[in-house]
């Protein structure tokens, strides 16, 4: 799994708590944006779109309407792409105007700010949205750039050497999961990306 | 999911995967040139010199919208002002490229074999935009990816390259990159156009009877009647050359309904290609080409230029 | 003053000598060849575990002067080629100015007698300018020495031209020496037309290109009783109709090259090897093995090896822009030792044969045998030296040679010319 070079440490989230973290967010967004009419919702590949996806869906059982969905792949924006990269891109997929939207940007685990700021210029290039707010399943702190989130599932405490992963049943064939990993020495510290890609 | 390239100059030494990669990679583009703002800030700081040594308005144009849509500083160098016209050898004028700490150069020369002397001498990445009558490796990335968008598949596609095959470039890149990717290709020109050996670039099948092969045909690929290169008239006249190998209006109905005609530009209408046929809205995929040679050198620039490591820091 | 070779292992095919034995030369003669020779005052060279054979010659070789200094002259050029163990060199006429008239041929002598380190066959222009229009001065430069004629670079493309040629010089006791090259067929060819001028994206230099010339200039030998000598055979079916043509009793030989011997078009990868070009171009392997039993057969005369040294900015080109040829001078002998006789396929007396006997026999020159009263210009050579070709060892002003970085076995380690050592040890006697 993963790179094979980590081992898992500590399950921080299990199933059940992300599932109730999820629909504790869905409230806190409906209430702060005083529910859904301008509301959209962006998930940031990969993971944060799927967390997205949840959102949607509980948005829609507590409030009954309809948010329109997006993802975002941050590939072309972001700060290392000369000395770190990934070949594998996914098409940005947001197939409405976010202009005077009130977005909900959606990541799995909240670290350096790295991705969120490349996520903060893509929206910009993609159009003009009245506010954006930040939603992570997991804050683990360490942050390197002048973010923070709007609505957090979970503060994890966690140490440079690890690495801090969610799993979800529906992509990984593994019960959902927000798990803390051992790095490698050498080996990258991070959330994303994971390349899982089973039934994808 | 790895690419190792550091260049993209013979495009045999690219494999499947890494040719599907390309195209898949090109199509994740066509988001970012359907945008109000069509550009991203991936290859900023990046130095890239497009070195054209030879006139070239479509190939040229191409690369500069392809780097400026990523952001690259990009400089023109090359036409009259070539240093070559000068006297300067080819190697001075890449060392003082090079003292200028350029990240790439394409290359666009009339010899073949000038992409990898530079990316030898310079040790930057290289793309070659056409070296003499040898390759042109965006050019077939481009060709593949129109295919592939009408076709979905390479596997046992039958395609027809028509014309100059011996003097072509275009060619020496699309036919062994038709074979990587597991088509059929048949050659079909006059005897005075073939190479002597079509078969090392990868045809499987050679014919001089456009009429008998076309039926067969699931992509016609004509080639451009190279005007400035028929000194010593390989065919009589053009007349004849269109009475033979002209893809007209009366070819039509010889072809499989779902047939698609490529070509790469500028056309000569009325002599490879009837107007017909050029404009045809199901067959042709000209246009569509054009468009493709953006993304797949947005492609090659970001797949070449990326770093290589994974992850980031979320 | 004498001079005693001792001990090296003595091949002369021409007189069926194979031994170990002792030479003693003065005046500039071979005096003895034996065992328990006696020389009363003189200097004796221990040459055990050498060889000996008859000096070598190459009969097509470009030193460039006058007119292109820059990449070789008689200097450089005769030293490389004393380096490369030649006591002679036959020297091109495809100079600036062309030699095409006695003033060149005696500039060429006195140049070479100046500053030569081996002797130089001149040889001259066939038509005034290598113009292929008007006959040169033959008969002039025949009276000051010239022996041989050719228009070496370009073929002369008049059938008719080449016969006024060739009727012409049948007068004299001469041979003519053709570049086989059809420039309609050849056009700008870079590399062999087939495989490898598809694969690279060159124009093709096609085989019939030289054949055509072969096949016309063997029918004006038969026509004008003149000797023909066809430079630089590349394919196997100009070489078969050359067989033919021996067999027929025609005065025609033929020499190879050596880069023409053991390279082939597959060689010239996609790098774009300029030291590669060359003209006519490297064939297949299949010709490149039909070339070998050739020389085994003895239809192949003479191995030459056409140096033709160019400066590096010269070559250091794109391909298509790069002047044609290599340097071979001082990897000849050790190529045809390592790839041929080291091999088994030939024999020393064979090599002595196309490198010594039968390029003498061709340009007229006096034949120098292992024997008394012989002309003491003398090749002795390590069989079992080995040693990597580099640029930094030779001695020619050029580096273009398509074998640096090759690993041979055997060397020139002393060349006498007229009994005196150009080369002593490998070095170049000053």
């Amino acid at each position: 799994m993963g790179n094979g070079s980590e081992i898992i440490k500590s399950v921080c989230m299990d199933s059940e708590e992300i599932e109730r973290a999820i629909t504790r967010m869905a409230h806190q967004i409906l209430e702060v944006n005083k529910g859904a009419d301008s509301l959209v919702i962006v998930g940031i590949y990969t993971r944060g779109d799927l967390l997205a996806r949840k959102l949607k869906e509980r948005i829609k059982e507590i409030e009954g309407v309809d948010v329109p969905l997006g993802a975002l792949d941050i590939s072309f924006y972001r700060d290392d792409f000369l000395t770190h990269f990934a070949p594998e891109v996914h098409s940005t997929d947001i197939p409405f105007s976010i202009d005077g939207k009130d977005v909900v940007l959606v990541d799995d685990v909240l670290y350096t700010g790295r991705t969120i700021r490349a996520a903060l210029d893509a929206l910009m290039d993609i159009g003009r949205p009245s506010k954006v707010e930040l939603a992570v399943l997991v804050d683990r702190g360490h942050r390197e750039l002048p973010i923070r989130a709007d609505f957090v599932g979970k503060n994890v405490p966690s140490a440079a050497d690890e690495s801090v992963r969610l799993f979800l049943e529906e992509v990984d064939g593994i019960p959902s999961a927000v798990d803390i990993l051992e790095v490698a020495p050498g080996e990258r510290a991070g959330a994303a990306p994971l390349q899982l890609r089973k039934g994808e | 999911m790895t690419f190792a390239h550091k260049h993209l100059i013979d495009i045999t030494e690219y494999s499947r995967d890494d040719i599907m990669l390309l195209l898949e990679t090109a199509a994740k583009f066509k988001e970012v040139n359907e945008r109000r703002i069509k550009q991203v800030p991936t290859l900023k700081g990046a130095t890239i010199v497009n070195m054209f040594n030879e006139p070239s308005t479509r190939t040229r144009s191409s690369f500069e919208i392809a780097e400026k849509r990523l952001s690259a500083n990009s400089l023109n160098f090359g036409g009259s002002s070539t240093s070559t016209v000068k006297g300067e050898s080819l190697s001075d004028t890449v060392e003082t490229l090079c003292a200028y700490k350029i990240d790439m150069i394409i290359v666009r020369d009339k010899h073949a074999g000038v992409p990898r002397k530079i990316a030898d001498l310079s040790g930057v990445h290289v793309i070659d935009a056409g070296d003499g009558k040898h390759q042109h490796p965006t050019q077939a990335l481009l060709d593949l990816y129109s295919i592939w968008e009408e076709k979905g598949s390479f596997e046992g596609l039958n395609v027809g390259i028509v014309g100059d095959i011996a003097h072509s470039r275009v060619c020496g890149s699309l036919l062994p990159a038709l074979k990587i990717m597991g088509a059929n290709t048949v050659a079909i020109a006059p005897p005075t156009l073939l190479p002597a050996r079509p078969d090392v670039l990868g045809a499987d099948e050679v014919s001089s009877d456009l009429d008998s092969v076309l039926p067969d045909l699931d992509v016609v690929y004509m080639l451009r009647v190279q005007r400035e290169r028929l000194e010593g008239a390989p065919f009589p006249s053009l007349r004849e050359y269109n009475l033979l190998y002209g893809l007209t209006q009366k070819r039509d109905q010889l072809m499989k309904p779902d047939a698609i005609v490529c070509h790469p530009g500028p056309i000569n209408r009325g002599v490879e290609l009837d107007s017909f046929m050029a404009d045809h809205p199901d067959r042709s995929v000209i246009l569509d080409q054009v468009y493709a040679g953006i993304l797949v050198r947005m492609a090659a620039l970001y797949l070449l230029l990326g770093g290589s490591n994974d992850g980031i820091d979320a | 003053m004498a001079l005693m070779l001792k001990g090296a292992r003595c091949i002369d095919p021409q007189v069926g000598l194979d031994e170990v034995c002792d030479i003693l030369i003065r005046d500039g003669k071979i005096a003895g060849v034996g065992h328990d020779l006696v020389m009363e005052k003189g200097v004796t060279r221990d040459l055990t575990g050498k060889v000996l054979v008859p000096g070598l010659v190459d009969m097509h070789v470009h030193l460039r002067e006058p007119g292109y200094e820059q990449k070789e002259d008689i200097a450089s050029g005769t030293r490389a080629a004393a380096h490369g163990g030649f006591t002679a060199v036959c020297a091109m006429p495809n100079t600036d100015p062309v030699i095409d008239n006695a003033v060149g041929v005696e500039y060429i002598k006195a140049r070479a007698t100046e500053a030569g380190k081996c002797r130089v066959i001149v040889s001259g222009a066939c038509t005034k300018g290598l113009e292929g229009e008007i006959l040169a001065e033959m008969g002039d430069m025949y009276a000051h020495g010239v022996r041989a004629f050719t228009d070496d670079g370009h073929g002369v493309q008049d059938a008719g031209m080449m016969r006024r040629v060739m009727d012409y010089a049948s007068q004299f006791d001469c041979v003519v020496m053709p570049h086989c090259q059809d420039d309609s067929l050849v056009g700008e060819g870079q590399v062999n037309e087939g495989v490898a001028s598809t694969r690279l994206g060159m124009l093709g230099w096609p085989a019939e290109g030289e054949e055509l010339e072969i096949a016309r200039d063997i029918a004006l030998c038969r026509l004008t009783g003149c000797p023909l000598h066809i430079q630089h055979v590349t394919t196997a079916r100009g070489l078969e109709m050359i067989r033919q043509a021996k067999t027929e009793g025609l005065p025609v030989t033929c020499e190879v090259t050596p880069h023409h011997l053991f390279l082939t078009e597959d060689d010239i990868t996609d790098t774009y090897p300029t030291s590669l070009k060359v003209n006519p171009p490297l064939r297949t392997s299949d010709d490149a093995v039909a070339l070998v039993e050739g020389i085994v057969d003895g239809t192949v005369d003479a191995i030459a090896c056409d140096h033709a040294p160019h400066t590096d900015w010269e070559k250091d080109r794109e391909f298509e822009l790069s002047p044609f040829g290599m340097i071979g001078l001082e990897t000849s002998l050790a190529l045809v030792l390592t790839k041929l006789v080291s091999t088994g396929i030939i024999s020393y007396a064979k090599m002595a044969e196309v490198m010594a006997v039968n390029p003498r026999r061709i340009l007229r020159q006096e034949p120098v045998r292992l024997e008394v009263g012989s002309v003491a210009d003398l090749t002795v050579f390590d069989p079992e030296t080995t040693w990597t070709v580099e640029r930094a060892g030779f001695c020619s002003k050029a580096g273009n040679s398509g074998f640096l970085g090759a690993e041979l076995t055997g060397k020139a380690v002393d060349v006498y010319v007229g009994g005196y050592a150009t080369l002593e040890d490998g070095v170049i006697v000053e």
